[in-house]
């Protein structure tokens, strides 16, 4: 019964994380210029990969499955909110550059 | 399952465009950054879908060398800007 | 119908980014698509099943070769335009005429693949027990088919003396900034942690020396990029019998199977599993070591 609900309700994150992909997706393409769409992107990268390991974690045999997620997911963060910074300050460079 | 996966798999074929309309460099660096977590993700998916518990090994190398490639590809274009 | 639709977008955007990388407006944008294509590539293994090329896809052909031509395109300078395209299409007809009959001759022996079943695995699967490791890949690659990892490791040394001969020395960056200092700074213990859960999960799972060395090399070179390694020289002698281990140590042990056991790279029986240990460390030290020489080695300029 417990793993059946779970099953439902796993639903709902991942169908979640997949709306902040496309967003992201979708942003890259749509918003004007490099900052903004940089605010897109990072959205894709925290709280989309976010949902969906959260989603796959309600599917998971076993905790060693969810710390591996969490790790995996936690890299991730770490490494979208770096490489937005880089990605900016390198931005801003080029455009100083001229 | 896999049609989640396959949904996955057109938003970041989605956003791959931009990477050919640019304009600047760092507006291509910014999909391919996108492309490597969503391919994580992904991986993520098809471990869950396909009941392959090492491809969970093979999302964390991809988390990995993505968090560097991002830096290393920054790294690598400042020297190309001074030149 | 849904696994339809995932193979045929993976299918089509595998072709649509082969297409790109080589037809690209300009070099940057084809290193970024190919680095693009290892990942979907890294995918597509893993879509068949097939672990092992995932891994190492996705370590050496969306990591570490991304990393290697974007180093290459930051060593060279503006590239002519005009006579590359003329000298392209040449180039293309030219691989078109050779690649097609090829692939017409080759057709007929491929095309019954899917239906005929092959002996091999099963053959693979009854000699585990005496190959020295619990992994049948790890098996093949080392114990029936070692000779084919040997003569991998031999091209890779050759393709470091290629690049040695050829790249230009020096690859100065501009001073990195504190945050991505900081940033390597903690990601290469982290790489150098995965690179050997890696190796030693080898012998029962996916992994192995290839992997693992990429991911060694990796760590290396985010530390130089961001100046907190010396510059790796060419001539610094460790760092050259490093390269060589790994091809040494595999032929020693081949060189003594064929001398005082039963034949060129045969194990005698119990010594398998410390022997195959012992190449995957050298080789994976090696691999490192070519690998991230590759990528950021520096020679030191004659004084002008």
């Amino acid at each position: 019964m417990t793993e059946w609900l779970l099953d439902g309700l796993s639903w709902l994150p991942l169908a979640g994380g997949l709306l902040f992909f496309a967003a992201g997706s979708i942003g890259l393409l749509r918003f004007p210029d490099v900052y903004s769409r940089l605010h897109a992107l990072t959205k894709a990268d925290t709280l989309g990969f976010g949902l969906v390991a959260a989603g796959l974690a309600c599917r998971a045999g076993s905790l060693w499955e969810v710390a591996q997620l969490l790790l995996i997911w936690l890299l991730v963060l770490a490494s979208g909110a770096t490489a937005c910074q880089l990605l900016a300050r390198q931005a801003r460079e080029e455009e100083g550059d001229g | 399952m896999i049609l989640f996966a396959a949904l996955l798999l057109l938003t970041m074929a989605l956003g791959l465009w931009r990477v050919l309309r640019g304009p600047g460099r760092v507006d291509r660096l910014q999909a391919v950054q996108l492309c490597g977590t969503s391919g994580t993700a992904l991986l993520l998916v098809l471990a869950q879908a396909l009941q392959a518990p090492a491809l969970r090994d093979v999302a964390l190398v991809l988390a990995l060398l993505a968090a560097l490639l991002s830096a290393a590809l920054v790294q690598l274009l400042r020297r190309g800007a001074h030149d | 119908m849904a696994e339809g639709l995932f193979d045929l977008v993976l299918a089509g955007l595998l072709l649509m980014l082969a297409g790109g990388a080589l037809y690209g407006r300009s070099l940057y944008t084809s290193i970024l698509l190919f680095v693009t294509f290892g990942l979907v590539l890294a995918l597509v293994w893993a879509r068949l099943g097939a672990v092992d090329l995932a891994l190492a896809e996705a370590a050496i052909g969306a990591g570490l070769t991304g990393a290697l031509l974007f180093a290459a395109l930051a060593r060279q300078g503006r590239a002519p335009e005009g006579e590359f395209d003329l000298a392209c299409r040449r180039r293309g007809l030219a691989a078109a005429a050779v690649l097609l009959p090829v692939l017409w001759l080759m057709l007929s022996s491929l095309a019954p693949l899917a239906e005929r079943d092959s002996p091999l695995p099963e053959l693979a699967l009854a000699a585990l027990p005496h190959s020295g490791v619990e992994h049948p890949v790890t098996a093949v690659l080392l114990n029936y088919r070692a000779w084919d990892t040997l003569l991998e490791l031999a091209v890779l040394l050759l393709a470091l003396l290629g690049a040695r001969q050829l790249g230009s020395g020096r690859l100065d960056t501009a001073r990195p900034w504190p945050q991505l200092r900081a940033w390597n700074a903690h990601l290469a213990p982290l790489l150098v942690l995965v690179g050997g859960f890696l190796l030693w999960r080898g012998s029962s799972a996916p992994g192995g020396a290839f992997q693992a060395g990429a991911l060694l090399a990796a760590g290396v070179v985010s530390l130089r990029l961001a100046h907190l390694l010396p510059p790796l020289r060419w001539s610094f002698w460790p760092l050259r019998l490093l390269v060589l281990l790994g091809l040494a140590l595999f032929l020693a042990v081949a060189a003594a199977g064929a001398w005082l056991g039963q034949g060129w790279l045969s194990y005698p029986a119990g010594w398998a599993k410390p022997l195959i240990l012992a190449i995957e460390v050298a080789a994976t030290l090696s691999i490192a070591a070519s690998l991230s020489l590759l990528v950021v080695g520096e020679r030191r300029e004659p004084a002008p």
